[in-house]
């Protein structure tokens, strides 16, 4: 199991969560590792609170549970804060990114991490996807600040598939958004 | 060893690669829930013209079977998918279709049979059909589902059997969970399943055939004594499959894999997705100087049950994992359990381990790598006392 990262999501459906796990997926296949990208389906509806799984390592992967114990969660969408226990069963060392306008410190005492060995990061990600969308699709804003926070991969990984990803299905300004929306979120992203 | 292209896949969409670069005459498939991506993703396939495949949307699981058996007794090579109550309601086809000795390929990503409502993974719905006379072949993951799709081709064609294949997965695990997957060129695929020439065709007008046609009992009884005969050359031929395809993609198969197995003490037996969260739990004991071994059968119909015996017999104690429950069964124990006692029974020449089931994962409750410890560790106190406390126990239940 060394060199294995875990990685939570929560978001809502129609947010774009899964496709987000599967980019940070996509990207760490490039990079030569492995990965899972599994999404914890519901009964599936828009709006609906949702989690999703990405596991990255050096060697292969063979366990096929969820993730309990994450080393990372990224809160897609703000408003889950203080409604799902987001933080559950973070490690020890973690790091959490959330969707939000709190300050890190803010998102921190809202969470009860005061006094944890955690990493909170905190990017406005809503309000960038509605700056370069005009919607609350706040998925690859929120894979710019992961980047950032993490390392897990590159930045550069993650803006390619992202293009890839959305190439056939929208057109070239809405990818072209997205690109400047994952940057934003990149430089914005706030640790504390 | 053929170049390799690495993809991120998940189970569903990696079958649907495999029957792309297979491109079969027909696929008939039912487009609609408990339907799975691999039938989505495939019809894609053909309304973007890079399969020449006659693809045939049907109005129910039972008219989708009937199309793949018309189909293939016309001569064609014939493929389709299916899951959980899809499964069900294909019954009655199911056994015309092995009994017909068509070899029609069908990928099932593992659901729960309703009732409650359940979309989730567990094996009931296979494990429905494991008397039906269909070969059936499990994977633990979208790398082992896509190459398990390619050799079900040349197993169910293979002149010895004669026989249809159910490929399995584990719904959502490994059918919604992307995962790296090496994917060979489509050349080599087309190049190892071949050209299909159907021994015997419906259309072949100068010999006419015919199929299913009356047999009361002056001649059902040798149809069916046939097909256990084309089944028990199964195992054979598998292996020989396994080892050609090892040879052309570097990933070699047989009829089971195992693990940590030689010295082992305890034992752990379990299909599918599960093998991989048990051989990390194994993996870890053993640094620990526990005596664990895994063993994962691939191939359930025809169960291997003599070759299983030979590999298990030198354990104390074995744990059976089972996805389902074989209802009305001694204990309300799983199918794999009755399977491996059956087969201690018959080839154990009187001895054999202590054997005990755990009910698993039913609707597609996770199961953690410490519940599997916490069996094993159970396993181990059966050892070292000999009493075994229960014969049929349950992981992860609320009670």
């Amino acid at each position: 199991m060394k060199g294995m990262v875990e990685i939570r999501w929560h978001g809502r459906g129609g947010q774009g969560v899964v496709t987000a796990g599967e980019i940070l997926a996509e990207a760490a296949m490039e990079e030569g590792k492995y990965f899972q990208a599994f999404p914890d389906y519901g009964p599936e509806r828009m709006g609906a609170p949702i989690k999703a799984y990405t596991r990255i390592s050096d060697s292969p992967i063979e366990i096929h549970s969820q993730i309990t114990s994450p080393d990372i969660v990224v809160v897609v969408d703000p408003t889950l804060i203080g409604l799902v226990n987001v933080a559950e069963g973070l490690k020890d060392g973690g790091t959490i990114v959330l969707n939000t306008s709190l300050s890190p410190q803010e998102a921190r005492e809202k969470l009860g991490l005061e006094g944890k060995n955690v990493r909170v990061f905190t990017v406005d990600a809503s309000q960038i996807a509605m700056k370069y969308f005009g919607r609350n699709i706040p998925n690859t804003p929120m894979l710019g600040a992961l980047v950032k926070a993490t390392g897990l991969v590159s930045l550069e990984s993650v803006i390619r598939l992202t293009e890839e990803r959305l190439g056939t299905k929208v057109s070239e300004d809405i990818i072209q958004a997205n690109v400047k929306a994952i940057k934003e979120a990149y430089e914005t992203v706030k640790e504390g | 060893m053929a170049k390799q292209i690495v993809k991120a896949l998940d189970g569903a969409k990696a079958v649907a690669e495999a029957m792309r670069q297979i491109e079969p005459d027909v696929v008939a498939a039912y487009p609609i829930t408990p339907q799975t991506e691999i039938v989505q993703t495939f019809s894609q396939f053909v309304a973007d013209g890079l399969v020449n495949t006659e693809f045939i949307p049907v109005e129910s699981e039972h008219a989708a079977m009937s199309a793949c058996i018309g189909a293939s007794a016309a001569g064609a090579r014939v493929m389709t998918a299916t899951a959980a109550n899809g499964l069900a309601l294909m019954w009655e086809t199911l056994y015309i279709a092995a009994s017909l000795r068509l070899p029609i390929v069908m990928s099932v990503v593992n659901r729960a049979l309703s009732a409650p409502l359940n979309i989730h993974c567990d094996h009931s719905d296979s494990m429905g059909a494991r008397d039906a006379g269909w070969i059936q072949i499990f994977a633990e993951n979208p790398q082992e589902a896509y190459d398990n799709t390619i050799q079900a081709i040349r197993i169910a064609e293979h002149p010895d059997i004669l026989l249809p294949v159910m490929s399995m997965q584990d719904g959502f695990i490994t059918g919604h969970g992307v995962e790296r997957v090496e994917v060979l060129e489509d050349k080599a695929v087309k190049e190892f399943v071949g050209e299909y020439k159907a021994l015997y065709s419906l259309l072949d007008i100068d010999q006419p055939k015919t199929f299913g046609a009356w047999a009361f009992y002056d001649y059902y009884f040798e149809f069916k004594r046939q097909q256990t005969e084309a089944l028990s050359k199964v195992p054979q031929v598998v292996r020989e499959i396994g080892k050609e395809y090892g040879e052309l993609s570097g990933r070699y198969y047989d009829l089971f894999s195992a693990y940590e197995l030689d010295d082992a003490e305890v034992a752990i037996v379990v299909l599918a997705s599960t093998a991989g969260t048990a051989r990390v739990v194994v993996r870890k004991l053993r640094q620990e100087g526990i005596k664990v071994g895994l063993l994962k059968p691939r191939l359930y119909r025809p169960f291997p049950g003599k070759e299983l015996v030979e590999a298990l017999k030198h354990v104390k104690v074995i744990g059976v994992m089972d996805r389902s429950i074989a209802f009305g069964s001694i204990e309300g124990c799983g199918p794999l359990f009755l399977d491996l006692c059956a087969s201690f029974y018959t080839y154990g020449n009187g001895k054999g381990p202590q054997i005990v089931d755990y009910i698993f994962g039913l609707g597609g409750r996770d199961i953690l790598p410490e519940q599997i410890e916490g069996m094993v560790k159970e396993l181990l106190r059966i050892a070292e006392t000999g009493k075994v406390p229960y014969r049929v126990g349950y992981l992860g239940l609320r009670e």
